[in-house]
Formats: C-alpha cells, sequence, structure tokens
C-alpha cells in the first residue's frame, strides 16, 4: 500500500519533469496517470491495488455520515413526540475486532447512529457495552452492527 | 439559489442543536440525554458550520480549512465525550431510567466481582 502510494507520487513527479511545468494542475494529472499506469500493471506490483481500498475507506466515511444523518432524525422524532415510550437499555455487544484503532472506530460510529451510545468497553476488548434509546430485540440491534459497521471496519483494515 | 442553500443549512443546523438541547431537558436519565447531545449536537454544528463555509466561499471566494477541520475534530470527540461521560456515570453508579429493560453490564461486573 505504502510503496503504491510512493511510485504514484514518483509517476506523478516524473510527469512534472517531462511537461517542464511545475504547478500542482500538472502534478494532479501526472497522480491521475501514475493511477491508471498501476491499475493495468496491479499484476506486477506487490500488494491489491491501493485505490480499491480507499475506494473502501470513503465508502465506510459515507455510511457513517448517512448513519449520523438517520440517528439525528430519530433523536429528534423523539423529542418532540408528547410521550416517551421506549424501552432504554444496556446490552453486550460481542466483537471479532482485535486492534485498539478497531475497537475505537467502531464504539465512535456506533455513538453516532440511530438509538445507541457506546457505554464501557470490557477489558480483555472483546466486548463492547452498549446503551441502546429502543431495545426491543436485542439479537437484532447485534446483527444490525454486524453486518454493517463490523464488516466495513475489517474491510478497511485487513 | 445558492442563499437557499446556505440558509437551508444554516437553519437545519440552528434546528438540530436546539432540538438536541430539549432533548437534554426532557429525556429522563444520563445515557438517554446523551443520546440527544452526542447526536443532535454534533450534526447542527456540523450543519452551521458547513453553511459558514458555503457562504464564505461564494461571497468572498475563500476557502477556509479551519471550518472543514472544525467539523472533523467534532464529528471525532463528540463520540468520545458521549462514551466518556455515560462510562463515568455507570462507574459511579448513576442508575437507569425507572423503565430501562435490561443493563448486562452491570450484570457482567457483578459476576466478575463475585
Amino acid at each position: 500500500m505504502t510503496l503504491q502510494i510512493i511510485l504514484n507520487i514518483l509517476i506523478a513527479l516524473m510527469w512534472m519533469f517531462l511537461k517542464e511545468s511545475y504547478d500542482f494542475l500538472t502534478f494532479f494529472t501526472g497522480y491521475l496517470i501514475g493511477m491508471a499506469l498501476l491499475f493495468f500493471l496491479r499484476r506486477f506490483v506487490p500488494d491489491a491495488y491501493y485505490l480499491f481500498r480507499v475506494w473502501k475507506v470513503v465508502s465506510l466515511i459515507l455510511l457513517f455520515i448517512k448513519e449520523l444523518i438517520l440517528s439525528t432524525w430519530n433523536i429528534v422524532i423523539l423529542v418532540y413526540k408528547p410521550k416517551l415510550d421506549v424501552e432504554p437499555g444496556i446490552f453486550a455487544l460481542p466483537t471479532e475486532l482485535k486492534s485498539n484503532w478497531e475497537i475505537t472506530l467502531l464504539a465512535n460510529l456506533i455513538s453516532l447512529t440511530p438509538g445507541t451510545l457506546s457505554v464501557a468497553v470490557s477489558h480483555d476488548y472483546s466486548t463492547i457495552y452498549i446503551h441502546a434509546m429502543d431495545l426491543p430485540d436485542v439479537e437484532e440491534e447485534i446483527n444490525d452492527i454486524k453486518n454493517s459497521f463490523e464488516k466495513a471496519i475489517m474491510e478497511v483494515t485487513r | 439559489m445558492i442563499e437557499i442553500i446556505i440558509s437551508l443549512l444554516l437553519l437545519l443546523g440552528t434546528f438540530f442543536v436546539i432540538s438536541g438541547s430539549i432533548g437534554i431537558l426532557r429525556f429522563p436519565d444520563i445515557y438517554t440525554r446523551l443520546h440527544a447531545a452526542t447526536k443532535a449536537a454534533t450534526l447542527g454544528v456540523a450543519g452551521v458550520l458547513l453553511g459558514a463555509f458555503v457562504f464564505l466561499y461564494v461571497e468572498n471566494g475563500i476557502i477556509s480549512g479551519k471550518l472543514i477541520l472544525g467539523i472533523i475534530f467534532i464529528l471525532i470527540t463528540a463520540p468520545v465525550t458521549g462514551h466518556m461521560i455515560s462510562r463515568a456515570a455507570h462507574q459511579t453508579g448513576v442508575r437507569l431510567w425507572k423503565h430501562s429493560i435490561r443493563d448486562e453490564l452491570k450484570n457482567d461486573q457483578k459476576k466478575n466481582n463475585a
């Protein structure tokens, strides 16, 4: 991944020297050309093509923004409901993620998703405790988080 | 046209912030209040900053990096504060709302102590 980015920047710099114009626009064109070259030569370069991973990061960010808007909308609806008929509670989410970085990301994402707020992480990092605004079905909630966020994070980090 | 987008962003932002504040006052216990504080306020402030960003760009031609950084920092820090406050509250023994249906964290802690 790092090697490919360095290669891409080198190609862009070479393009600048070939064109003999040293401004940002030429660098950008060179970078695009480098991206295309690396894509066509991806069989000969070690590791998977790095823009696939970049695309996964971008889609994770988009997912994050979508969930943030949805969750705010749900909270706003609850705020203006005349009667508060929810059943809050804390449930345990077993997680397969290992490193500090992944768990931090997952906890942050959970905090900004509809109706959930991470409360604590167990000492062996195997469980995240989550407070949910409305908790009629724990299993469904767990599957929801596992299928959307955990999968997206794993695709980025592994 | 662009004025409509800017005012829409600003109005939506302030609306979310106000809703969050009302939520903090209305909800029954600290955990549900944190829901309002972390989510609605985050998007609200992000909306206002985004509106200011678009306004500065259209009106003065300035691309204000500070506003973008502000949005990113709020997105990163708001869930962390929510997590820390709720964790501290739970560890010092703040009770959940009386209509809450389960508390697995408390059960697990009891199991570990026993």
